[in-house]
């Protein structure tokens, strides 16, 4: 990991009509690091990785991904990112290999390097024998592994990921999070949104706590259980957000 | 950046033609509800059916565009490709254009067959420099007004629906079957609302062996429907990622 802010978020707030989404939040994230955005359902993760992949416009508040400002330079950004949404949302009707060579091709890859990308992609996240297979016949975890791999055909240096493991079986999740942890070895910068506290845990170098559109505290993992005095990360996370007593209730009312 | 907006343009518009429009009901929308319209008039009146062919062009361009364009935006909304479309370093004004020239280049095909189909079987002898200022602003007109009208509702069947309407109005009062001319007056001014209108009057001049200026000016309109289709629709479809 390096020292280089490679993602810089200044007071970034969205309002969707009377709802507050993002509460003016500021953050920075460092090259080569794996940040993870936690919070509960509706916290504003997914509405914070839309502003910053150029899905939607922010109501106020501005933010940079490498140097590029995302309300004026977004296609610019849009080259060196990549992004996982949270469903898997490639083309039904399209082989695998179609899939990554459309991909390819939308984001400029020189024709003689598309294909061999595309298969070593694919041999990565062991697809290739699947790779003339309709992506509709695939389960979900290989659409989640498909999906990942063309976010990757352009050699991004940034990775959003949201929410990469819901829905998928412990299989398929724990063989996902083994990938997440091979590109950030890569130098990858990822940017992963997740309600599986274990998880980020396992993966992220450092954590955003959101709640209701706000920031609560960022830091590494290992901090924030040794200033809360809690074992796990998920202990750490309810004694910040407030939801120990919520839990503990109704561990009471069992 | 407007190198990368052309070739997305150009591949998002490979790509619709390969999964949507060589299919079967895009095909039959496309070429064979033209023709069997024209072949029951041609039953009825063998004798006139030289004049049905700027009709039976005409349709085939507004049915080959509009059938699958109608449809396309809002199916990938709801598949969420569009947005996988979005993440891509293009604009939406540049997906928009990809989805229109995917409908473009299909009714190219599809007129071009018609056409010369048309001209070998009936010994005609057009223009082609003047066809081409007709179909070509026309192609890119119907297959803007196709997703426009996709635009402009959230679901699939609402557009079919909506097109409808408007491409039966404009098979029966553009000039089509019958001569704008001999309309009643109140009709006459309606069918000069309707692109349709210049496409068919613009095709008539192209086949009648003495074009005059007129066709220039059919070409004009054409051109200013466009413009009218095409802003709105981006607009209204970048409001749907707001």
């Amino acid at each position: 990991m390096k020292n280089d802010i490679v993602i810089k978020v200044e007071n970034l707030t969205k309002r969707y009509g009377e709802i507050l989404a993002v509460d003016h939040i500021s953050f920075e994230v460092k090259e080569g690091e794996v940040f993870g955005f936690l919070g509960p359902n509706g916290a504003g993760k997914t509405s914070t990785i839309r502003m910053l992949t150029g899905l939607s416009k922010p109501t106020g508040g501005n933010a940079s991904i490498l140097g590029f400002d995302i309300n004026s330079q977004i296609l610019q950004i849009k080259k060196h990112i990549g992004v996982v949404p949270e469903i898997s949302n490639l083309y039904d009707e399209l082989s695998a290999m179609d899939n990554l060579i459309f991909m390819a091709q939308l984001y400029g890859v020189p024709r003689e390097e598309r294909l061999k990308r595309a298969e070593e992609l694919l041999k990565i996240f062991k697809l290739y024998e699947r790779k003339d297979s309709p992506f509709r016949t695939f389960s979900r975890g290989m659409k989640r592994a498909l999906t990942i791999a063309a976010s990757l055909i352009h050699n991004p240096k940034i990775l959003f990921l949201d929410e990469p493991t819901v829905g998928l079986d412990v299989v398929a999740a724990r063989s996902l999070r083994n990938l997440i942890s091979n590109l950030r070895h890569q130098g990858i910068t990822i940017f992963l949104t997740t309600h599986y506290l274990e998880e980020a845990d396992l993966l992220c170098d450092r954590v955003a706590i959101l709640v209701k559109g706000k920031i609560l505290t960022i830091d590494t993992p290992l901090n924030l259980k040794t200033k809360t005095d809690r074992k796990t990360l998920e202990e750490a996370f309810m004694k910040i957000t407030g939801l120990e007593p919520e839990i503990l209730a109704i561990e009471k009312g069992r | 950046m407007w190198r990368d907006n052309l070739r997305g343009i150009f591949y998002i518009a490979l790509k619709d033609i390969k999964t949507y429009y060589l299919k079967p009901p895009a095909i039959s929308w496309g070429i064979v509800f033209p023709i069997t319209w024209i072949l029951a008039f041609y039953l009825r009146n063998p004798g006139d059916f030289k004049e049905l062919v700027p009709g039976l062009i005409a349709m085939t361009i507004l049915f080959s565009t509009t059938s699958a364009e109608a449809v396309v935006i809002n199916f990938e909304l709801r598949l969420g490709t569009l947005e996988r479309l979005l993440l891509a370093p293009i604009s939406i004004g540049g997906i928009f254009l990809g989805k229109v020239l995917g409908g473009v280049i299909f009714g190219f095909l599809m007129t071009t067959i018609v056409t010369i189909i048309s001209v070998i079987v009936l010994k005609l002898h057009p223009s082609i420099p003047y066809l081409i200022l007709i179909i070509l602003p026309s192609l890119f007109l119907f297959s803007s007004f196709g997703a426009l009208l996709c635009v402009m509702v959230k679901e699939v069947f609402e557009a079919q629906t909506l097109l409808n309407l408007p491409r039966f109005l404009m098979i029966f009062l553009s000039g089509v079957i019958y001569p704008v001319s001999k309309m009643p007056s109140a009709l006459q001014y309606f069918a000069y609302i309707l692109p349709l209108t210049y496409t068919v009057a613009g095709l008539k001049q192209s086949f009648s062996g003495n074009p005059d200026r007129t066709l220039f000016l059919y070409a004009f309109v054409l051109i200013l429907f466009l413009f009218l289709f095409i802003f709105p629709a981006i607009k209204l479809l970048s409001k749907k990622f707001e």
